[in-house]
């Protein structure tokens, strides 16, 4: 519990140090930007892929659920609308960044530590954690919701095609479930859990790289723990953010 | 010039530094030097505040470095500069971009005013035209070279070295002391050395302190070194054969 309890204290004093005595302005545009491909534009191509597959799942195994003649076809539609928007391109996504984001951003400033690369810094008075963690969380809260926006555009998309080509549900059919009884309150709930979701991997991952200590083996445990804290982080936040957003 | 005062330092139950008091001299070159495992770098660590220690007080220049504000201690950093044992090069970053950074950070100097900077640090440290090498592609000593031009390009008043020579073979290892000692006159900073390389004491070692076992065993120059009666001092300093023998000759004479 002290652990727990310890670790809490430890994460919030270094989100304290993240955004106390920024250092100048123009040091951090480059290093915003530099993230900013690293983080979102490398990752488009498995968001992408990704979510692809995810539309079409949902659009055939939908198909394949309703069997009832009392259900319409346009209900796939619908339902690949509705997971995609609500779930699949926030959640979803987050875990996959989570993987691919996290342990990058964990495992880069954990190796920064045990080869004293922290320490360089530090002794030259930078703020470090702000230095390192704050433009990585900038570039998350910028570019993670657009990439559930696409997320959510080629997940409804291949649902449609693979939906067509496999005859498991009619065009037409498909965006008229699409365009049903369709709130735009979706998407801002979505891009509001993407935002807290995007603090989240970036700083967790961040958090146990920055205290890694000993060799290259602790950078890989320091890398695990924050993939696996910041997984779980993401589904509890889901958990309150949708019980207070949509009920 | 540094004045560590009574300073203490423990780990859980195990005490690393105990009642440490030493003055490191302004244009010498100050070593720390000892066995491993006898506090030399917690002492430095301390020092240039990477750790707190548990008592005592560490004066730049008379003032207290431990109850320094957040200025204060912006301001002091920016006339520390240090060498790491490994170099801590930043991996992302080219020779220039990593000699440069303390200008970036904390200058208002144009890119082309900065570059001079850089090259003549890179000149300085015989690694011109190496600008966008990365630290990957560069040998262990040219990784202490680019170490030493990024800390000395803001012209340091105190400038630390943890085991300048470690890893690298003896001809590179003169080429580091004579650097250290060239800079250190140059500049006229405090330069404070923490080392086991007996080589480079006796090269450029103006004032020697022996550490053991947490404690200041033995302070003096280095000539005073090889006379010395200390026994831990002669252990360290005579571990070797070829070493007993120069102590014998001395004796002899």
């Amino acid at each position: 519990m002290t652990g727990i309890l310890g670790n809490f204290g430890r994460y919030f004093l270094l989100m304290r140090r993240v955004f106390s005595r920024a250092e100048k302005k123009k040091v951090y545009g480059p290093l915003i930007t530099d993230e900013m491909i690293k983080i979102g534009v490398q990752s488009v191509g498995i968001v992408a892929l990704l979510s692809f597959f995810m539309g079409a799942v949902v659009t055939l195994q939908t198909a394949a659920n309703i069997e009832s003649g009392w259900i319409p076809k346009w209900t796939v539609g619908y339902t690949t609308r509705q997971t995609m928007i609500y779930e699949f391109s926030s959640t979803i996504v987050a875990l996959v960044l989570a993987g691919k984001v996290g342990s990058n951003i964990a495992s880069e400033i954990g190796t920064m530590r045990i080869s004293e690369q922290i320490d360089a810094l530090d002794i030259m008075g930078v703020n470090s954690a702000s230095y390192l963690i704050l433009p990585k969380l900038i570039a998350s809260t910028v570019m993670f919701p657009f990439l559930v926006l696409m997320a959510m555009s080629v997940g409804i998309c291949s649902g449609a095609i693979v939906g067509t080509m496999t005859k498991a549900v009619s065009l037409n059919d498909f965006i008229y479930g699409i365009q049903y009884d369709f709130d735009s309150y979706g998407i801002v709930y979505s891009l509001i859990k993407t935002v807290f979701f995007a603090f989240i991997l970036s700083t967790i991952p961040a958090y146990h790289g920055y205290y890694a200590s000993g060799g290259a083996l602790e950078v890989g445990k320091s890398s695990t723990k924050g993939v696996v804290y910041s997984m779980v982080a993401v589904m509890v936040a889901n958990y309150l953010l949708t019980q207070i957003l949509l009920l | 010039m540094i004045q560590v005062q009574n300073i203490s330092k423990s780990f859980k139950e195990v005490k690393v530094l105990t009642d440490i008091s030493i003055d490191f001299l302004p244009g010498k070159i100050n070593f720390i030097i000892g066995r491993s495992g006898q506090g030399k770098s917690v002492l430095l660590k301390c020092m240039v505040g990477l750790l707190e220690p548990d008592a005592g007080s560490i004066l730049y220049d008379g003032v207290d470095f431990l109850n320094m504000d957040e200025d204060q201690h912006k301001a002091i950093r920016q006339e520390v500069g240090m060498l790491f044992q490994g170099a801590a090069l930043f991996d992302s970053m080219t020779v220039e971009e990593n000699v440069m950074f303390p200008l970036t950070m904390y200058s208002n100097l144009t890119y082309s005013e900065k570059l001079v900077k850089v090259n003549e640090c890179l000149e300085r440290v015989n690694l011109v035209g190496k600008n966008n090498l990365y630290p990957a592609e560069l040998s262990g000593g040219m990784k202490k070279r680019t170490g030493i031009a990024r800390a000395i390009i803001m012209n340091p008043k105190f400038l630390f070295v943890d085991e300048p020579n470690s890893g690298l073979d003896p001809e590179t290892s003169i080429v580091i002391d004579n650097l250290i000692r060239n800079i250190t006159y140059d500049l006229g900073s405090t330069t404070i050395v923490v080392s086991h390389d007996m080589n480079s004491v006796m090269e450029i070692g103006d004032n020697i302190n022996f550490i053991s076992g947490g404690r200041v065993e033995w302070q003096g120059d280095k000539h005073d070194l090889l006379k010395a009666e200390n026994e831990a001092l002669n252990n360290f300093v005579f571990a070797s054969e070829f070493m007993q023998e120069i102590k014998e000759n001395l004796r002899g004479e």
